[in-house]
């Protein structure tokens, strides 16, 4: 019996990947005509899969280091390998659990906006999933490309489910997200003929084993594959195709794909700039870090007045994710351990208060049948529920404390001062100030009521909901807290969570 | 022709041929799906797009007078007979991972075009048009941000 | 001398505890207020409790837990913090008497909200005056600038919706935008935990420039303290109903900014480090400035509540000119002043408000002959004006002598003009009003017959302090030594 466990254990990371996987074939399989056979299979794939991404991390902390997974058996550099250190994990997990939490609190959406077509649209969601878990463990890089393109597919057509301006804004995000991968294709290309390996840590080793480091191929790859990932993480001013897609898919999409895609981009970029390329290049070789960090800088300003200026909530939180980006990258760039740390732990904080914050904003567009900042006119009466998750979310964007997103403005801004980067922490606390000026203004509004001002111009039919909600049902109301909560606990287990992620990134 | 550019030709466009298409096959591409006003064209610079980059990618596996990567008969036999004898002629053999990649990255780049093309009929009926500045127009006042 | 114990916690968690109790009885109002009652006297308790072990020269010291690397979110229970709670939580009993008084006699909507607001920001006060670093420090401000605006904005109306997006937008921003960064900046450039330590923990880890960036990001950065060119968000806060001007903007929230000031003084950099560094003459001008100008604001406000308003940024600054005269004398001055000023000038918000719920009047032009009608009233306003203005047979007095001792003593000899000439223009906008209450005749001619007093649970909360007041001056004893073992430490 404990042998048993302790196999399972093993294999737990496959289980994480595979679970949703399967489960997807099932979905087509069984719910053809039955559309109601979806989400059962949906949700026993996701608690699957979460045990999987719990057992795995309870293993990896277990172990101390890293946990390695051949598939198959079959040892690299032919075979593909799965590298799990804490980072991974716990992406994994966050990715599941948003997953399955949101499938929760997208039931009663799904047999609404998708109707029979309910068990498509599930077989892509367990895909998508199973995309991205393997994107956060694979340890091969044209493995990586393979899964980035499941998840960009699977999200393409996620997104083409909405109305007719998602389809629009899905077709931008296939041109967009096509050349992104194509360019990271390429880019591993060119390593693969310095390096004669995919194994990512195969790479470093045999560049470092070549010395090859100063060649000018090297440094063409590095910049081939961050311009792809930055392409895919809506890295500004590459971000063109994300507010559109997310604002106008459908709302489970919407909140699936928020939180999750530019945070995975970003542990991609983490992963290829400490385990591919190593530390010393990133930070020394390839020459760019001042450069990206400046850029990153733009990104955050940039995103902030960006969502400062929209009156459509959902848009303006895409473009808050925009400069939530730029931290990550930001953090990732200035080339020390509180930055470093910093982006790893905002990987998760930014998943929880943004999955927070749209399903909070979901709820609020379907209930009052407004998508734009009118809709919270008078709200903290008439749902103050929905009110106190929306409030934990924003309060965590403005970064006060005890939220998380408190914690990861500490560890970035700390990561910045010792860089001496300046205009990165200055850009910081310009974007919490906005953050604080946009939601305070709408907690204005929750909270005074009508003040007969005139509303904001831009109402547009596409984003309206066709029938707004007659009362909010608690397999909503039940996930926003539960994401509320997760905003608060990783708030206050941050020491816990960076020492982690600084023991898996040390550099 | 100038001697300093028929020198040129010769040390860096003619053995680079291939890398040569690729580049210029990408750009336009790329060309395409900027410029394009129709969104089938658009495709159709993606698909120059993916398609360039296999051929970067089966370039790098060719090989001078290298033969398919299959072992025959009697050199698997030598080379189980003798260990550590290499024996197998490398050069004879063009290298089989990039082409094998090469097939996985088709298949993406075919499923990505297929999604594209139904998006698009998509974007057509509901639209009624494939010219992005004729659906842009249809989309005032809300259509430009 | 550094003790473990829970009192700490449980007079911070109290009225925090209170909330739920609040909302469950929201149907029930005279329960509802029993249970506030019941926390603000517990809390006094608790806090009462602390008083033996910290007059012996204890800490005590109370952790949560370590919320980020070395950096521990911890009380610390000294001279200077139990002090301020010992103030703030006493005048939160006397405040809730008065505010059953004041709102239902005004007929206020929200009562519910009110008390749960009141509440929380009570505990953020407790967790200001306990917090012994700076990053518990920030965290506890920010709860109370957060828990105060639906109190500031009460009323709900236009004017509400001003004041409140001004107190907000300079709270905040500006613990945003300054003190956010320069602690981050400590704690990354020491390591430390950034405890408070009489020689404070930057003691040597920041030369003069640097050390003046921090300083003047800290001072300005916690703009409760009402320093100029940070001061509107307090005039524009006074649309909230009396009783949260009285106690959180006369008592609570300003003080908190004074007391973060001192801290900022007494245990980040050091008086005796900022000596060296000769960087704090910055914020004496600054301050000086808020003083004289501050009083010459209020003498042209009609509206009482924003005059008490100007009054109150002036002798907020104060305190901080005191404490960066970085003399013993001033320092103790400015500690004690937090307790004198609080007693004073929550009497006369009290008396204001009084005023407007027996005779619904709000402007200083009004209030001709009403000391004929509200005697206790205008009273107590008067000696509250004594106070404030430092006049003999109240406690400010003394506060305000050893600041100018202190002033004396540090050698500025400009600076303790100020604080003469803001004294005389003290009693310049205080005095016509109690002359004007006593001895000009009422509007109209006729005097209304009779005494008509604001109900009675608002004339005793506004009688007690008057005479705190003076008892104060007679018995200051305690604050004496509170204030001193913070001054012996050094």
């Amino acid at each position: 019996m404990i042998e048993f466990f302790g196999f399972l254990a093993h294999q737990a990371p496959l289980v994480t990947v595979l679970a949703p996987a399967f489960g997807a074939l099932l979905v087509t399989l069984f719910g053809r005509g039955k559309a109601e056979a979806g989400l059962p299979l949906a949700l026993i794939s996701l608690s699957l899969s979460s045990v999987g991404a719990v057992v795995t991390l309870f293993h990896v902390l277990a172990s101390g280091g890293e946990l390695r997974y051949r598939l198959g058996g079959w040892a690299p550099p032919f075979g593909i390998e799965y590298r799990i250190d804490a980072l991974a994990a716990l992406t994994a997990a966050a990715v599941v659990l948003v997953g399955l939490v949101n499938a929760v609190f997208s039931k009663t959406r799904v047999a609404a906006e998708a109707g029979e077509k309910a068990p498509f649209f599930y077989t892509l969601y367990l895909f998508l999933l199973a995309g991205l878990c393997g994107i956060v463990f694979t340890n091969d890089a044209f493995n990586l490309y393979v899964l980035i393109e499941i998840t960009s597919l699977t999200s393409y057509a996620l997104i083409a489910m909405g109305n007719r301006r998602a389809a629009l804004s899905s077709f931008n995000y296939v041109i967009m997200g096509t050349v992104g991968a194509s360019l990271y294709l390429l880019g591993v290309g060119y390593l693969y003929i310095k390096t004669g390996t995919l194994n990512i840590d195969g790479m470093r080793a045999a560049m470092a084993e070549a010395g090859i480091w100063g060649d000018a191929s090297i440094t063409v790859a590095f910049i081939l594959i961050l311009v792809g990932l930055w392409t895919k993480m809506a890295f500004f001013p590459l971000h063109g195709w994300m507010p559109n897609a997310y604002s106008y898919a459908p709302t489970a999409v919407g909140t699936l794909m928020a939180p999750l895609m530019t945070k995975v981009m970003v542990y991609v970029m983490l992963r290829v700039m400490l385990f591919a390329f190593g530390a010393d290049f990133s930070y020394g070789g390839a020459g760019c870090g001042d450069i990206v960090v400046a850029l990153s800088t733009v990104a955050i300003v940039a995103g902030s007045l960006l969502a400062l200026a929209r009156s459509d909530i959902k848009k303006m939180l895409t473009y808050l994710i925009v400069a939530e980006v730029g931290y990550m990258v930001g953090g990732a760039w200035v080339g020390n351990e509180a930055g470093l740390t910093g982006a790893a732990y905002h990987i998760l904080s930014d998943a929880a208060m943004t999955f927070c914050l749209f399903m909070a904003v979901s709820i609020i567009v379907l209930r009052t049948g407004d998508h734009r900042l009118t809709a919270f006119t008078g709200l903290f009466r008439k749902m103050p529920l929905t009110m106190i998750g929306f409030t934990v979310g924003a309060l965590s964007m403005i970064g006060l404390p005890p939220t998380c997103g408190f914690f990861s403005k500490w560890y970035l801004v700390g990561g910045g001062i010792e860089a001496g980067r300046w205009d990165y922490v200055v850009a910081l606390l310009f974007s919490s100030l906005v953050n604080a000026v946009i939601f305070f203004r709408i907690f204005e509004r929750a909270y005074f009521g009508e003040m007969d001002e005139p509303a904001p111009a831009g109402d547009d039919a596409d984003s309206r909901p066709s029938q707004p909600l007659e009362r909010v049902p608690w397999s909503m109301l039940v996930p926003l807290f539960l994401a509320a909560a997760a905003v608060l606990l990783v708030g206050l287990f941050n020491n816990t969570l960076a020492g982690w992620l600084r023991a898996a990134l040390a550099i | 022709m100038e001697p300093a550019l028929a020198s040129f030709l010769q040390e860096q466009i003619v053995p680079k041929f291939n890398y040569w298409v690729y580049v210029v096959l990408m750009m336009i591409g790329l060309y395409a799906m900027i410029a394009k006003n129709n969104l089938i064209k658009k495709l159709i610079g993606m698909s120059i797009f993916q398609t360039a980059i296999i051929l970067f990618y089966v370039s790098v596996g060719a090989k001078d007078g290298a033969g398919i990567p299959i072992l025959d008969h009697h050199t698997y036999e030598h080379a189980l007979e003798h260990p550590g004898d290499e024996h197998i002629d490398r050069d004879g053999y063009a290298n089989p991972l990039p082409h094998v990649l090469m097939l996985t990255a088709i298949v993406v780049g075919v499923s990505t075009l297929g999604l594209a093309l139904a998006i698009a009929q998509r974007i057509f009926t509901s639209f009624g048009s494939i010219e992005e500045d004729e659906i842009l127009e249809k989309l005032q006042p809300g259509g430009h941000d | 001398m550094v003790q473990d114990s829970y009192l700490p916690l449980l007079a911070f968690l109290v009225s925090l505890c209170a909330v739920p109790a609040i909302v469950w009885l929201r149907r029930a109002p005279n329960r509802r207020e029993a249970a506030t009652f019941v926390a603000a006297f517990l809390k006094f308790g608790f806090v009462l409790a602390m008083l033996p072990a910290v007059l012996g020269g204890e800490v005590l010291r109370f952790c949560f837990f370590e919320i980020l690397p070395g950096l521990p979110l911890e009380f610390r229970v000294d001279g200077l913090g139990l002090a301020f709670a010992l103030v703030a939580s006493g005048l939160w009993i006397v405040t809730s008497l008065y505010s059953v008084g004041y709102m239902r006699g005004a007929g206020e909507g929200n009562q519910t909200r009110f008390f749960v607001c009141f509440a929380i920001s009570l505990s953020a006060t407790m967790g200001v005056a306990f917090a012994g670093n700076l990053f518990t420090l920030y965290v506890f401000y920010e709860m109370l600038s957060l828990s105060t605006y639906p109190l500031v904005t009460h009323h709900g109306d236009r004017e509400a919706r001003t004041g409140g997006r001004t107190y907000l937008g300079y709270l905040l921003g500006t613990s945003i935008a300054f003190v956010l960064p320069a602690m981050i900046y400590c704690y990354v450039k020491t390591g430390s935990p950034m405890t408070f330590a009489s020689s404070g923990f930057l003691a040597g880890e920041v030369g003069p420039a640097g050390g003046m960036v921090l300083l003047l990001m800290l001072t300005f950065g916690f703009a409760k303290s009402g320093l100029m060119p940070f001061h509107s968000w307090l005039p524009g806060a006074m649309v909230a109903p009396t009783p949260v001007s009285a106690l959180l903007h006369a008592v609570a929230v300003v003080k908190v900014g004074v007391f973060c000031v001192i801290r900022v003084f007494t245990g980040v950099f050091g008086t005796g480090f900022l000596g060296e560094l000769d960087v704090a003459y910055v914020v004496s001008w600054a301050a000086a400035f808020t003083v004289v100008t501050s009083s010459l604001i209020a003498m042209s406000q009609d509206n009482l509540k924003r005059r008490l308003a100007f009054s109150t940024i002036g002798q907020l600054s104060y305190i901080v000119l005191g404490v960066s005269l970085l003399s013993p004398y001033a320092v103790q001055g400015s500690m004690m002043h937090i307790a004198m000023h609080a007693f004073g000038k929550i009497t006369l918000f009290f008396c204001a408000g009084a005023i407007y719920v027996a005779a619904g009047k709000k402007y200083v032009s009004q209030l001709d002959g009403l000391g004929r009608t509200m005697p206790w009233t205008m009273g107590a306003f008067a000696i509250g004006a004594m106070s404030v203005t430092g006049l003999p047979l109240t406690g400010g007095l003394l506060s305000k002598i050893y600041l100018i001792w202190g002033a004396a003593d540090a050698g500025q000899l400009a600076l303790l003009a100020v604080f003469v000439v803001s004294s005389v223009l003290n009693g310049v906008y205080f005095f016509p009003i109690v002359y004007r209450a006593f001895f000009c005749a009422p509007e109209g001619g006729a005097a209304p017959g009779g005494i008509k007093e604001a109900p009675l649970a608002c004339v005793v909360p506004l009688t007690f302090t008057a005479v705190v007041t003076v008892l104060l001056f007679f018995f200051p004893g305690l604050l004496f030594e509170l204030s001193s073992l913070m001054i012996a430490a050094e």
